[in-house]
């Protein structure tokens, strides 16, 4: 139902990396999310603002912004858990090069996961049989707790790490990582490990945990990363990894 | 940092947890028995297990410190690996250097 007394203020960063917020005001309804207040602007008061969205379920991934200084999926955040007096800024997710106002490039982040071996390298083909995996083994305990990573970028963008040093493969491009060191099917692990025990890997992690606070899913980064810094030393002091 | 920095900062840090409280108990030691400079140096001079204990100290305190320095450059000056990492080295030589001199003091002068 809507409610035409109330009024929410909104700030939207408009332009580029050199640009400003810019104050639009927005009728206030029930059951109202972020991403409910930027299309508002968008479809009735300035229809040049630029943002990223698509299935507004939280599965994509891509509708993700900071919102009052939090980096957020905006299609489930309601309005009523974040404005404060009646007040939002949304702006782009940091740590990403802005395209324009709420649009941000994500292809630094998602070299990363290139980077961090993200990918799966099969180790039969599809003419062997189908692979058993015990459910209850503890490898796939261990990638089953990280493997529903949407790729939002919003734990990317609340790493301090990232922040200082951009080398950093970040928390999601690691956690995939993770998720494939626990993969029995996998046979990519060799590179993998050396990948993620170089500079700018696992190890350069100062365990801060915004990842995990972060994370729309509850996902927690941070313990995947641990689990690669282990399991990438162990390697080094067997003499299996070149560093 | 990479899995080779992070062990040898892990590992010098680990062998100074029992340094840093033997040296911490042989400061309060000296202060209750009011000893003086003359007092310790005459305990320590010639002593090759104060030299071994002193000398490993600086030696895991000089690597040590100079990786996380090289660590906080990297993250927090315009500096990349390679230019934190020299830094780090230089730091690391001071550090060395100011530690051993100290030690040679203790035990031979």
């Amino acid at each position: 139902m809507p409610e035409p007394a109330a009024q929410l203020s909104v700030s939207l960063w408009r332009g580029g990396a050199d640009g400003r917020y810019e104050t639009y005001n927005v009728p206030r309804r029930e059951s109202q999310t972020v991403l409910d207040v930027v299309t508002y602007v968008q479809r009735h008061i300035d229809p040049t603002l630029s943002y990223r969205f698509a299935c507004r379920v939280g599965m994509c991934g891509s509708c993700a912004m900071t919102v009052n200084g939090h980096p957020s999926w905006t299609c489930r955040t309601h309005v009523a858990k974040v404005a404060d007096a009646g007040r939002l800024q949304i702006g782009p997710l940091d740590n990403l090069p802005i395209i324009k106002d709420l649009a941000t490039d994500m292809a630094p982040f998602f070299e990363k996961w290139q980077q961090a071996k993200g990918v799966f390298a099969p180790s039969q083909t599809r003419a062997e049989p189908m692979a058993r995996i015990r459910p209850d083994s503890a490898a796939r305990i261990a990638a089953d707790a990280a493997i529903e990573c949407i790729n939002c970028g919003v734990c990317y963008a609340a790493c301090d790490t990232v922040r200082w040093n951009s080398g950093y493969l970040g928390p999601a491009a690691l956690n995939r990582a993770w998720t494939l060191v626990n993969d029995e099917r996998d046979s990519g692990n060799g590179v993998r490990l050396a990948a993620i025990a170089a500079s700018g890997g696992c190890h350069s992690c100062h365990s801060h945990q915004s990842c995990q606070e972060h994370c729309p899913l509850a996902l927690n980064p941070t313990a995947s990363i641990a689990g690669l810094k282990r399991r990438s030393t162990a390697a080094y002091l067997k003499g299996e990894l070149k560093a | 940092m990479n899995v080779r920095l992070y062990v040898w900062q892990r590992a010098t840090a680990a062998l100074m947890v029992p340094f840093v409280l033997v040296h911490i108990a042989v400061i309060f030691y000296a202060t209750r028995q009011q000893m003086t400079a003359a007092d310790i140096l005459s305990r320590t001079h010639g002593s090759a297990a104060w030299a071994a204990f002193y000398g490993a100290f600086v030696a895991a305190v000089s690597i040590h410190a100079s990786i996380g320095v090289c660590n906080i450059l990297t993250e927090w000056s315009p500096l990349r690996d390679r230019g934190a990492g020299w830094c780090a080295v230089l730091l690391g030589i001071v550090l060395a250097l100011l530690g051993f001199r100290a030690v040679i003091a203790l035990v031979l002068m």
